[in-house]
């Protein structure tokens, strides 16, 4: 589905990429774990034509390195930021409905599946997403993106400062998101949920990939987990 | 009453106007990050196209055809120009709309010389509207605050009620977001460029002829909207709104209010040896440099503006 092969990217003058690779296949949920600052921001977003990168990225088998983000897009990659990027003075369903692309579109993600998936956002279907809490914030930006029926998405620290609770549910609908046949790359800072939902994880340090396995093979690996990414 | 009344109708017209020509730059600005420089200019350019065209065709097609020619204008300036400047960074792109501005007047006096040109308010529509007690309001004031409202409507109506206009309100806030969600936000900055160019050609077209047109116009009215948006807050088309309207009817109230402090003091019944200069300043004096010191006075307490929603 995604294939990153040596990709380097700059940020002013620092190399902050230094030849990354992964791999996410069709139906996967994959991790890219690592500390702050070793580039898997950069690395996503390089990958969304955010960032400017050279290298290779390929989707479903085709370039798309150097294509614009909304060329991007409309492949069937979505992508959740790290900061939630909603559109604060716009309600809730605005916001939904601006994650659908062109017009009328087929796929598994209306309006109503969204609801379904996460009832709370119908309750506050007329409220301005600025107002939402982290948690809802984190889910409305998470069921935009599923609005335009992407492939695959990536999802920039899904979990991050949410209560415990919260953290459940954000798990929860990613692996329903996997049923329903998307692919999903999870970035993430701590090991917390990527372990019990992933099928492969990679971790990164200084701009490199740094360990690339399964959750066994991570559990199994103390060095690299106090090395890479315990604090 | 007769005076404040008056003074409210002409205030209120000045500063429609305003808006129309402070709602595209802040459109602009809040979207790309570009202080056009060159937004006045468009101004200026929308007075001439519709003087030249009010010439060949009249007035009425004029109103139409100006705002439609300066809308193409702006795209093409956008999409050949403003977009490769872009790759260089912010100081080129303000450079660029900087130089652009010159360019314009220089073009301006090219082909129209650097007099007045006899731009008229049609016949159909001079004469007085309506005489309140001894002081007549003209048709034309009365058909330019038809045409800002109008064009306030239609503006809110395709911000507010059409999905461009929820894209356009979300790449206003995140253009990056808006565009990883597929929308081609690089055709929208077009579009709005485009649209900006118009509303502010649209004012030239109904401003030219109320005031003058001349090669010096967009220098004078420049300066005014660049105030109206930093008042408004910077990305706040309300903003922009309470702005517009705020300077319009304090600038229209200040110029009709010949009155010093020496005016007062003798009303009062002091009566001072001798009369300093500042004392002698009248309020009509002060009207021009009010918009600068509104300014000053709301980058030092409320550095947003009004209602801004960022502070840069």
């Amino acid at each position: 589905m995604l294939e990153v092969r040596d990709l380097h990217a700059f940020y002013g003058k620092s190399h902050v990429l230094h030849g990354v690779h992964f791999r996410v296949g069709s139906g996967e949920i994959v991790s890219l774990l690592g500390r702050n600052g070793v580039g898997r921001s950069t690395a996503i977003k390089a990958v969304m034509g955010l960032a400017t990168a050279r290298g290779s990225v390929r989707f479903k088998g085709e370039e798309i390195l150097g294509l614009r983000a909304h060329r991007i897009a409309r492949r069937g990659l979505g992508y959740v930021p790290e900061d939630r990027a909603i559109f604060p003075d716009l309600t809730v369903r605005q916001n939904l409905l601006l994650g659908v692309k062109g017009r009328k579109q087929e796929g598994h993600f209306q309006l109503e599946d969204t609801f379904a998936l996460f009832p709370r956002l119908r309750e506050r279907e007329d409220t301005p997403g600025g107002f939402l809490s982290g948690g809802e914030q984190q889910m409305l930006t998470l069921c935009r993106t599923l609005m335009g029926n992407p492939d695959l998405v990536m999802v920039d620290e899904p979990t991050e400062g949410l209560a415990p609770q919260m953290v459940a549910q954000v798990a929860s609908l990613l692996c329903e998101i996997q049923k329903r046949g998307i692919s999903i790359l999870l970035v993430e800072q701590k090991l917390a949920i990527a372990l019990d939902i992933s099928q492969r994880l990679y971790v990164m340090g200084h701009g490199r990939i740094v360990f690339e396995g399964t959750p066994q093979d991570l559990r199994a690996n103390e060095a690299i987990r106090k090395e890479w990414l315990e604090v | 009453m007769e005076f404040g009344l008056i003074s409210l109708l002409n205030g209120v017209t000045y500063g429609l106007l305003l808006f129309m020509l402070s709602s595209g730059l802040t459109l602009i600005f809040s979207m790309m990050g570009i202080l056009n420089f060159a937004h006045a200019s468009f101004y200026m350019l929308g007075a001439y196209f519709a003087y030249q065209i009010s010439a060949l065709i009249g007035f009425w097609p004029a109103l139409f055809l100006a705002p439609l020619l300066m809308g193409v204008v702006g795209a093409l300036v956008e999409r050949y120009g403003l977009r490769k400047a872009h790759k260089f960074g912010p100081v080129p792109e303000l450079l660029f709309t900087f130089g652009l501005s010159f360019l314009v007047v220089e073009i301006v006096q090219l082909i129209w010389g650097k007099a007045v040109v006899d731009y008229r308010v049609p016949p159909s529509l001079s004469g007085t509207l309506f005489t309140l007690f001894s002081t007549s309001f003209p048709v034309y004031k009365g058909f330019m605050m038809m045409v800002s409202v109008g064009m306030l409507v239609a503006l809110y109506v395709l911000l507010t009620r059409t999905r461009i206009g929820l894209i356009i309100q979300a790449a206003l806030s995140r253009p990056d977001m808006a565009q990883a969600l597929g929308h081609n936000v690089p055709r929208i900055f077009t579009l709005v460029f485009g649209g900006g160019a118009a509303l502010a050609g649209l004012a030239g077209v109904i401003g030219g002829n109320a005031f003058v047109t001349e090669p010096g116009m967009a220098a004078s009215v420049g300066p005014i909207v660049f105030v109206v948006v930093v008042v408004g807050g910077l990305g706040s088309l309300g903003g922009a709104f309470v702005a517009s309207l705020l300077i319009g009817i304090l600038q229209t109230f200040m110029v009709g209010f010949d009155y010093s402090l020496l005016d007062l003091a003798r009303s009062l019944g002091i009566h001072l040896q001798s009369s300093p200069a500042l004392m002698r300043l009248s309020v009509t004096q002060l009207a021009p440099i009010m918009p600068y010191a509104l300014m000053v006075a709301i980058l030092i307490f409320r550095p947003r503006g009004l209602m801004g929603a960022r502070e840069s």
